[in-house]
């Protein structure tokens, strides 16, 4: 047989139908559905008098929306639209019989938190959700990505995705990470190489020595972002932490249905001569903590540095680094760690999880908020929110001046009240600087939650290893 | 959906790379339960300021391009989050195709499902467009999918490569998920191999 890499694996073990033209059938595992790209595609399957073929692999949670202040059950910020988009979710759900965790469910949270929380989530599966950011999943070694409102409507209706094959990059990051570098930096270091569009028409698979000694969230953390540089996913081969992570989880297998599961999991693994279609090495020890300065996911820079000019870059890019300085009011040559920030949004699908929380809580541990500087940590599920609690986390940040939220996105798009005003500077543990991205006018850095939390303390972009 | 055949129209220049789909249709406009109505939020960030006139200086507030079927980008269009609400935007605006070096995954996706037709083209014959789209409302270009081929109004042509199937699917305007349907089959035989296989699942 010949070598296979991962997500030639599963990708074969998925495949339900193959055209004469290669157009091939893909057979889903789990779909995962929120309250903004699926409303349409209910709607859509009542019009045709379809229904949801496999309900209990379908999973429903509202995270986009949701206001996460601690009034939030009547909320009077939640705007009408939000609510009846909340609510037909809920309406859907039951109609179609699906499982679903409302907003008063403890376990609701950002559905890439739920899913792999309540062992939804598991290695050699295929997963997709209306969100770019289903490359979450990937962690697990499972084939995840996001889809549109018309191929939800598809997934619904048939369990399975109209695809045409990827091809294989392997992303090996060696050696060991430096101390104050994280899973975020890791991530954004590998966007900075290829640029968004580097991964386009590829599977990413990320290998190496720094990416195997990362926890299972700071895996989760890595594959989130693939989708900022283009590719359609990010796997990390399963290993002994992902077993550990799923064991004993809700959905996950039991008994004899575990060990089996395990013999196969065991399998997934790229073969020694797999072929890839590009390879791409970064040392572990040459990535430094990383910020944003522009309006891309591409614009990363470590916190050392000064702001680049626009006439530094080639082709488009000068046009469009000149319109992102102007955007986010950054001058050439200014060092990046002394901009000053006024607001620090902790949480996301990229670093909501209880990790994340105590890298920031290790920052914050006695010290408090620069006056001035609005700051919210956004737990990623009402678990993750729990937890912190017990540890002890909470106290620390509200000691520290942060508010202490209810779980959901949030701030990192804005579609509930937390928005950022024209021109308000954040240092942000979300995925996307884009333009408008946290509300219209406002101006987002990227970077790690240690870092986030640090600008927090000094009020500007500050590198976390001068506080470690 | 609108079956897509041969479009004459005029192309709006838009040589911006990293187009994202939060700049294509800004997060406020996603709380909608329905797929039309947004083309006149299309670019919103773009084309309004704080009090919602039109900022003169965006393409598509200009005489020569409010009814543009076309667009013609920079790199990378497309990009970022997957919402479907960017494509159903451009459409329910009246463009039809989206002419750019590359396109996102998903984006270039979902164009599909919604009647538009994304073309890649190589940077030096985007340029050639780039140029013919800025001569106005009076250049306008041709795209043929049928023989796969875009015409500049000076008559130059330029081939381009569309995956066969979708294709198919955009020219008879046909749904997916009907014709994935007849495969039931298949997929039930799949389902049944796969539960004895992997029963976890």
């Amino acid at each position: 047989m010949s070598p296979k890499t991962l997500y030639d694996k599963i990708w074969d073990a998925h495949l339900a139908h193959e055209a004469d033209d290669g157009t091939c059938l893909l057979y889903i595992d789990r779909h995962l559905v929120h309250e903004v790209t699926s409303p349409q595609a209910f709607e859509g399957l009542r019009m045709s008098g379809r229904k949801v073929r496999a309900p209990e692999k379908t999973i429903a949670v509202p995270d986009h929306n949701v206001p996460t202040t601690l009034d939030r059950a009547d909320a009077t910020t939640m705007t009408e639209d939000s609510r009846i988009q909340v609510n037909a979710l809920d309406t859907n759900a039951k109609e179609f019989g699906i499982h679903y965790y409302p907003v008063s469910d403890v376990r609701q949270g950002i559905v890439h938190i739920v899913g792999p929380e309540q062992g939804w989530t598991l290695p050699g599966m295929t997963v997709v959700c209306g969100d770019s950011h289903t490359a979450t999943h990937g962690a697990f070694g499972s084939l995840a990505h996001g889809i549109g409102t018309s191929e939800v409507e598809h997934v619904l209706a048939t369990q399975t995705l109209i695809q045409k094959k990827s091809k294989n990059m392997k992303v090996e990051i060696t050696g060991k990470l430096a101390h104050g570098v994280t899973a975020k930096d890791i991530t954004m270091a590998v966007i900075g190489k290829t640029g968004t569009a580097g991964g386009t028409g590829y599977v990413i698979e990320y290998c190496g020595e720094a990416i195997r000694e990362l926890s299972m969230e700071g895996r989760m953390t890595v594959c989130n972002m693939a989708i900022e540089g283009g590719a359609r996913a990010g796997l990390i081969a399963p290993d002994e932490k992902t077993f550990e992570y799923c064991m004993g989880r809700p959905h996950a297998p039991k008994g004899a249905q575990w060990e089996a599961a395990l013999t196969w999991w065991k399998t997934l693994f790229s073969d020694e001569d797999a072929y890839w279609d590009e390879i791409l090495v970064i040392k572990a020890e040459d990535i430094a903590p990383l910020v944003t300065w522009g309006t891309s996911p591409e614009d990363v820079l470590p916190i050392t540095a000064l702001v680049p000019s626009a006439d530094s870059f080639t082709g488009g890019k000068v046009e469009a680094a000149q319109r992102a300085l102007d955007y986010m009011g950054l001058k050439a040559g200014q060092p990046l760690s002394e901009v000053e920030i006024d607001t620090v949004f902790i949480g996301s699908c990229t670093n909501g999880r209880i990790e994340d929380l105590r890298a920031a809580a290790e920052i914050l541990k006695g010290k408090k908020v620069k006056d001035g500087i609005r700051a919210m940590i956004v737990p990623g599920s009402g678990l993750v929110r729990a937890q912190a609690e017990e540890e002890g986390l909470a106290d620390i940040f509200k000691d520290a001046g942060f508010e202490w939220r209810l779980a959901g996105c949030s701030m990192c798009l804005a579609m509930n009240p937390d928005q950022l005003a024209p021109a308000e500077r954040c240092a942000a543990t979300s995925n996307r600087n884009f333009e408008g991205r946290q509300g219209r006018g406002g101006r987002t850095h990227l970077m790690s939650p240690g870092m986030a939390a640090a600008a927090a303390i000094t009020g500007k972009l500050t590198d976390v290893r001068e506080m470690m | 959906m609108e079956k897509f055949n041969t479009l004459t129209g005029i192309a709006a220049p838009m040589p911006l790379i990293n187009i994202d789909t939060d700049m294509i249709i800004p997060k406020q406009f996603l709380k909608t339960i329905k797929r039309s109505g947004l083309g006149v939020n299309l670019f919103d960030e773009m084309r309004y300021d704080d009090d919602r006139n039109e900022i003169p200086t965006f393409v598509l507030n200009q005489d020569a391009y409010r009814d543009a079927q076309i667009i013609i980008a920079g790199d990378n269009f497309g990009c970022g989050s997957s919402r479907e609400h960017a494509p159903w935007a451009i459409a329910d605006f009246g463009i039809t195709c989206v002419i750019a070096p590359s396109f996102a995954d998903i984006f270039y996706n979902n164009c599909f499902k919604n009647g538009i037709l994304p073309i890649a083209l190589p940077q030096e014959q985007i340029d050639v467009l780039m140029k013919d789209a800025e001569k106005g409302a009076n250049a306008r270009m041709t795209v043929d999918i049928e023989e796969q081929t875009v015409t500049t109004s000076d008559g130059e042509v330029f081939k381009f490569e569309v995956d066969t199937f979708k294709k198919h699917c955009l020219m008879q305007g046909l749904d997916d998920i009907g014709l994935t349907m007849e495969k039931s089959a298949s997929i039930d035989t799949f389902e049944a191999a796969a539960q004895t296989q992997r029963p976890w699942v």
